[in-house]
């Protein structure tokens, strides 16, 4: 147990505190709702070239070539935050496809759309649900008939954010119609641009339209953009939610969202008595004061176990589940607090923090829904972390 | 930057689950609760010769100098094993009291005798950590004690006790002291002792060298650590326990542990205890190794744990069935350990509140 990072760490830490002493006037202002802002693309390549973001992307694919070391990332993350700046892009592109490309893709196809995916000059989504297979995704129905050299895809894709912004996509579609459900799929990109594709955006509880629907008809696309070959895309759809899941639910996100709240209960009262003085409220407050310690020092735990190579076993399996229901109770937390003012929404006279503290209530349960539900990680928690058993198939009528 | 137990911490801990394992089965547990034994000789004599009683004892001293996250491993692995034996008052609030606020010759009377197990240590300080019930309380007057204290750990065979009194001081008295009344106070976990001291003009020495207000402080936080830990082991031997039952009970013509209602429960439990573990390590390694947020740490581990635990007891109870309610599989030993657990030394509302006193949260009357 040793929570100093030790000399060559802290000397790295100073590298970054001296990029940010020198760079912040150059951070985003704006940062563009779908498509990255040219002061983003600015940012992010300068964040590149300096190592740090995209740190372990090989050179040759326009990253910065660093070794893999997850403590340095952490420092860079840490720094960042601190300095309340932006770390670079963060969209399904670089979060999603690049690792997939990485460690799945061709030669040719790394090398062509890795690099300018980094830049934020092409932008992806992911065409992965469908209106019926959400959990159970692997019974896609989207379907990529051979003609000649090209697939013609016909079907429908739900849940695609940023679909109306983006170039490309990549897509789960089934192309071995005999085949097992589990392996008639094949993860295919290609443009956005291409004839037969209509997005229409679908609006949220929230009131934005935070995600779309895509419908494919007769769209053709060329054979060679399948990643890892035919009927091995649900291999490679797991290989690219890992990389999802490992996002959801950040315990510093939940540190930096009850600080918030610790502000508010100091500063807003009621019948003339600040909130943190409402013994009620207050515990609630210090329940959940430590389940976010409890969250960042699993973290730490995790963060441990990846940079000595160890497998955390089910301690990793907790952290989408547990993660962004802990976020969504610091959500409630503050709306209850707030009381009437609490439920202030859009544009109203009295709201506080522009309505995010709503926002992020609602739009966090779409996070507990969204990248495998909260049901469906409890299946994984207790098949793949206890050993329970999966629930018999029903008999077939 | 490493959060992780060492080589050692993970040997340390093995040995102790292996030992547990082969002195501590739950036929000897139950056959110690029914008989209400007091003292559990072979239980205790194999955690003596592991060194258990001498871990937080300094070297100087005949002990082995270790730190409250090696005791809090081994305090895991005796809820785990629902062990019936004294520990928390007798190898770490007594050893860090008489170590941090004894003198010389207070030291060297006790902590070789404690290190080694051959004397026992009490400590009897629940009205200074969770309130004052029944008015009880004790007050010293020219080195002797009056009234009472509830509650007190490890006393009931306690050669000496460490006793805290209303105005902040820690005494210790001896066991076999002329006016010493020790009632004993039957709790539902019957695999550790909870006794009521009464005092009739005790004669008591003080422990005040350097800052007492401090040592007190300092024996609170790492009581309530090993108990958080103790939660932490009964919590997950729950969940094994749970696990495995479910695996083995056909309704239905199949295994419950294919039901999603009750594979929910078990991911449940274990998704809410294992966060616990990381909170526990880290307010093991503040006390000694970051002060300053040695007790807030503490104060959390406890409260948190304990509303974890709650849930891990009752839940785990009900995936048995009504099987878990009976007698017949002792699960309910676990249950009330963790009961028990959860009301000493504060309980979580009680503590919660310390805690945002601690951050400057609680306005002055």
């Amino acid at each position: 147990m040793d929570l100093a990072y030790g000399p060559d760490y802290e000397a790295f830490r100073t590298q970054v505190r001296d990029f940010i002493a020198k760079n912040r006037d150059k951070a985003p202002k704006r940062f563009g709702v779908s498509r990255p802002s040219e002061e983003s693309i600015a940012w992010q390549k300068l964040l590149i070239a300096h190592g740090l973001t995209a740190r372990t992307i090989p050179k040759e694919y326009g990253g910065y070539g660093a070794e893999p070391d997850i403590l340095k990332s952490r420092i860079i993350a840490e720094e960042f935050t601190a300095a309340k700046l932006p770390t670079g892009l963060a969209n399904q592109g670089i979060s999603m496809l690049v690792p997939t490309l990485l460690e799945l893709g061709t030669e040719e196809q790394k090398k062509k759309w890795i690099e300018p995916t980094l830049k934020g000059e092409v932008v992806w989504c992911q065409g992965y649900s469908e209106p019926g297979s959400g959990s159970d995704l692997a019974s896609l129905q989207t379907k990529a008939t051979e003609d000649g050299d090209d697939f013609i895809i016909n079907g429908q894709k739900i849940w695609t954010s940023t679909a109306h912004a983006a170039d490309m996509i990549f897509c789960l579609v089934r192309t071995e119609p005999e085949a097992k459900k589990h392996e008639g799929i094949s993860y295919l990109i290609f443009s956005m641009k291409t004839p037969g594709i209509e997005v229409r955006p679908l609006t949220t509880m929230t009131g934005h339209a935070e995600f779309n629907e895509v419908f494919f008809t007769d769209v053709r696309v060329p054979q060679k953009d399948i990643v890892a070959g035919r009927g091995q895309g649900w291999f490679v759809a797991n290989a690219t939610l890992k990389h999802e899941r490992g996002m959801l639910g950040d315990p510093n996100q939940a540190g930096t969202r009850l600080k918030e709240i610790v502000d508010l209960m100091h500063e807003e009262t009621v019948d003339g008595t600040r909130l943190i003085d409402h013994p009620v409220y207050r515990d609630r407050l210090m329940q959940l004061q430590a389940r976010v310690f409890a969250m960042q020092f699993h973290g730490l735990r995790l963060l441990t176990a990846a940079s000595k190579g160890e497998d955390p076993g089910i301690a990793r399996l907790i952290v989408k589940l547990q993660g962004c229901e802990l976020n969504h109770q610091l959500a409630a937390l503050a709306i209850d607090a707030l009381g009437e003012i609490g439920v202030l929404y859009g544009d109203s006279p009295h709201l506080r923090a522009h309505g995010s503290w709503q926002h992020r209530y609602m739009f966090d349960l779409g996070l507990i829904i969204g990248g495998g539900t909260a049901q469906i990680q409890k299946n994984i928690i207790s098949e793949r972390g206890l050993g329970m058993p999966r629930e018999p198939k029903p008999a077939k009528a | 930057m490493e959060f992780g137990l060492s080589e050692d911490q993970k040997l340390l801990q093995e040995s102790v689950r292996g030992t547990l394992e082969k002195v501590s089965p739950l036929e000897r547990v139950r056959k110690a609760a029914e008989a209400r034994e007091d003292f559990v000789e072979d239980v205790w004599a194999a955690l003596k010769d592991l060194g258990v009683p001498g871990m937080l004892v300094p070297e100087a001293h005949g002990g082995m100098g270790m730190a409250l996250l090696d005791a809090a491993l081994v305090a895991e692995m005796l809820g785990r094993y629902v062990a019936p034996v004294p520990f928390i008052a007798t190898a770490v609030m007594a050893p860090i009291a008489i170590a941090g606020a004894g003198s010389k010759a207070q030291q060297e009377a006790w902590l070789p005798k404690l290190a080694s197990g051959e004397a026992i240590a009490g400590v009897a300080i629940a009205e200074a950590a969770s309130g004052a019930r029944e008015g009880a309380g004790v007050t010293a007057s020219g080195g002797r004690l009056s009234g009472k204290s509830l509650f007190a750990l490890d006393a009931a065979k306690a050669d000496v006790i460490v006793v805290a009194d209303k105005a902040g001081g820690l005494y210790l008295v001896r066991g076999d002291t002329r006016g010493l009344t020790k009632v004993a106070l039957t709790s539902i976990d019957l695999t550790r002792t909870l006794t009521e001291l009464q005092f009739d003009n005790v004669d008591a020495e003080a422990l005040s060298t350097g800052d007492s207000d401090a040592t007190r402080r300092r024996v609170v936080d790492a009581g309530r650590v090993m108990l958080a830990a103790d939660t932490l082991g009964a919590g997950w031997a729950m969940i094994d326990k749970a696990v495995e039952y479910a695996g083995e009970r056909k309704q239905f013509g199949r295994v419950i542990a294919s039901f999603q209602a009750v594979k929910h429960l078990c991911a449940e439990m274990a998704a809410e205890l294992e966060p616990c573990r990381s909170l526990v390590w880290y307010a093991a390694h503040a006390f000694d190794a970051m002060p300053e947020e040695a007790s807030l740490m503490a104060a959390h581990a406890k409260a948190h744990t304990a509303e974890t635990g709650r849930f891990v007891a009752r839940t785990a109870t009900e995936v048995h069935g009504g099987m878990g309610f009976t007698d017949l599989l002792g699960l309910h030993y676990w249950f009330k350990r963790i009961g028990l657990d959860r009301q000493l030394l504060g309980s979580p509302e009680r503590v919660r509140h310390e805690a945002a006193a601690m951050q400057g949260w609680v306005a002055a009357d």
